[in-house]
């Protein structure tokens, strides 16, 4: 510093001003200091693959040997055969609808634990995460067990003599998917609920039944738009990873089930054709991130609406 | 009072398992009254402002509002509104739809709503911040958006729960006087819960004392001011000097009694008073004793020596140790003649008017 700014520097040698203290000394550089490990980490894990899997998606591939010349024939394929793009539009209908499904159950769940939970809220959480404890491959072949031809399911409905013989319509298809993925999300879609909630201040619900509002008018114009935040996150929790679950539609989606991550798993598997298949992950996170948005703005519009 | 009250609240009681919120409370509210309910914290007044309210039911008893019972009826349906002490206004709406809030039920017409919206932000001088968000507003302001948002609503009682306490003292002061004078102007019977007593004394028209859950007192400010009834009361409400007196006469209204230092007087007799060793509680204000300058005299006088003194601006307090007092006296003197150079270890002569002594229940 002090050789950068020669001639200031000699009139006032023994007094810097304090905001010229080196950088290194300050918080920010401390603070910056503290994540960067972490930092240089996340980076390096999510961007590399990344950046790897989109330079793939512009290549070509000849059995063993990569092509490096750029070309779009990847892209081209990815989004114009038929077979990817019922893939890519079964997998976003899916995931929406699991989204949809799981944040109306979990809001009810949400809103009892915060409002009506008492001193027992912590308890009632725990007890959530408690299927979580487990492995998710073991939550999703336990639906197995409940939904199968000999399953739970089937032999409660036999016995109480709903259906005269098991039915088969439960397991495999996309209505498994959609079951098995609603209840192994819940608990993520919860949380967020919940603490959304816990910021409502309750004497703003006080405040609209002093105004007139039955219960459930307060909750429509109070609770519900102050525990959007809460219901956009939960949806995002859910809807993005969903999209490209490979495990459940593999074990419970039976041929109707299956879903776009089964077929960039087969590319770069028995396919052997690793650009088309990067090129199908990066159309998937392209499309989830605009649908995305699109949900967080589709809400919003709908709460300024609703007021 | 003459007319049915605007509130009957007969024989309240609200329990908390075993805590007693609220004690065989019994009250009157007359139409177009401001009323106080002050007390310390935990004395219940806040329960009994929110029973009226619809927020809390009581374990035994009935309220009446204009000679409806409201037990059971829910908040939503009482001709009732509430400024609550954080004020609650809704964060996702700005001023004005805060205000047009409860009237949207009502189904107005988009002009009419808009007319009502803007008189009821005129009366608060909010006019010019319909836009804002909550947290765009000062407290002052958030304040007056909850005025105006109960207000609109024309109801028969406005409930005001320590609407003032979270604001400074020139703002405080600033909306007392404002909230007097909305009051005087819309005519609404208004009950406000308070701790503070000058904003009680300064704002009712009655006051009701409230302690442990009972009513201790109704009475208009001066009453309970310069009346109380008992020593727990006076001393809540500002300081007084209290002394042990013996009874010397009793009648069933007036009790005689011999002071160490004021003489024998006659006072009246409080409600529920029983004499403890044939002694009772006498007490007299601070300001109600005055410093003899000079060679002034007074009919009543008491001398005695100044052994501290606290400077409060316009009046400072002297602590007068008289010979023969248990207590040394605490006198409120204005600082025109200059008390506040009065030098401690000093003698003074103080003056006093027999009639300014009460006696109290303990």
């Amino acid at each position: 510093m002090a050789v950068l700014s020669g001639t200031a520097v000699e009139h006032r040698p023994a007094h810097p001003p304090k905001n010229r203290l080196r950088w290194t000394a300050s918080e920010e550089a401390s603070g910056l200091a503290l994540i960067s490990p972490t930092l240089l980490y996340a980076v390096a894990l999510l961007f590399l693959p990344i950046l790897i899997v989109v330079a793939y998606s512009f290549w070509t591939q000849d059995y063993l040997t990569i092509d490096r010349t750029f070309t779009l024939q990847n892209y081209k394929t990815a989004l114009g055969e038929p077979i990817y793009q019922d893939l890519l539009m079964r997998s976003l209908v899916i995931s929406l609808v699991v989204s949809v499904v799981t944040v109306t159950v979990s809001y009810p769940i949400a809103w009892f634990i915060s409002f009506h939970g008492g001193v027992h809220k912590n308890l009632w959480l725990f007890l959530i995460t408690v299927p979580c404890w487990t492995s998710y491959l073991l939550r999703v072949m336990s639906w197995k067990v409940i939904l199968g031809y000999g399953g739970v399911m089937n032999t409660g409905l036999l016995s109480i003599g709903v259906i005269d013989k098991p039915l088969t319509s439960l397991l495999y298809n996309s209505n498994a998917v959609v079951i098995t993925l609603v209840h192994s999300w819940a608990a993520f879609a919860i949380l967020p609920i919940f603490v959304s909630l816990e910021k409502v201040d309750r004497s703003l619900i006080e405040a609209a039944h002093d105004l007139g509002d039955n219960k459930l008018m307060s909750f429509l114009r109070v609770t519900l738009p102050l525990s959007l935040p809460g219901v956009i996150s939960a949806f995002l929790i859910v809807m993005i990873p969903t999209v490209g679950d490979y495990v459940t539609p593999k074990l419970v989606g039976g041929k109707d089930g299956v879903m776009i991550a089964t077929a960039i798993q087969a590319q770069f598997g028995k396919g052997a054709n690793w650009p088309l298949g990067a090129a199908l992950s990066v159309t998937t996170m392209v499309i989830v991130s605009a649908m995305a948005g699109l949900v967080v703005l589709g809400l919003k519009l709908l709460v300024r609406m609703a007021k | 009072m003459h007319e049915t009250p605007m509130i009957t609240i007969e024989a309240v009681n609200k329990f908390y398992g075993i805590y007693k919120a609220l004690d065989d409370v019994s009250l009157d509210i007359a139409a177009g009254e401001f009323f106080s309910l002050l007390g310390p914290s935990g004395c219940g007044k806040t329960t009994l402002l929110r029973s009226i309210a619809g927020f809390d039911t009581p374990s035994t008893g009935d309220i009446r509002i204009d000679g409806q019972s409201v037990i059971g009826t829910p908040p939503n349906r009482r001709p009732t509104n509430m400024v609550f002490q954080n004020y609650a206004i809704f964060p996702h709406l700005d001023v004005e739809e805060n205000v047009a809030y409860g009237l949207k039920r009502l189904k107005l017409d988009a002009n009419e709503e808009r007319r009502r919206v803007g008189a009821a932000l005129d009366q608060v001088r909010l006019g010019h911040l319909g836009k804002r968000r909550a947290h765009e507003l000062s407290g002052g302001q958030r304040q007056r958006v909850a005025l105006a948002r109960a207000l609109v609503m024309r109801p028969k009682v406005l409930l005001l729960d320590e609407p003032l306490s979270a604001l400074d003292k020139k703002l405080r002061e600033e909306m007392q006087v404002e909230l007097r004078s909305l009051q005087k102007a819309v005519g609404i019977t208004f009950i406000l819960v308070t701790h503070d007593q000058y904003e009680a004394l300064a704002l009712s028209d009655r006051i009701a004392v409230m302690f442990g859950g009972r009513i201790a007192q109704v009475a208009t400010p001066k009453e309970i001011y310069q009346r109380p009834t008992t020593r727990q009361i006076a001393d809540f409400l500002g300081g007084m000097n209290f002394m042990k007196a013996r009874i010397t006469g009793e009648t069933s209204t007036r009790l005689t009694v011999e002071t160490p230092r004021f003489g024998g007087v006659t006072l009246d007799k409080p409600l529920g008073f029983t004499a403890r060793n044939g002694t009772a509680t006498v007490g007299i204000r601070p300001e109600r004793l005055r410093v003899l300058w000079d060679d002034a005299r007074a009919e009543f006088e008491l001398a005695g020596k100044v052994v501290d003194r606290h400077y409060f601006g316009e009046i400072t307090h002297l602590i007068v140790d008289v010979p023969g007092m248990e207590q040394p006296l605490s006198v409120s003197e204005t600082n025109n003649f200059g008390a506040d150079d009065i030098p401690v270890g000093d003698a003074v002569r103080l003056a006093y008017d027999p009639d300014a002594l009460v006696a109290l229940s303990d």
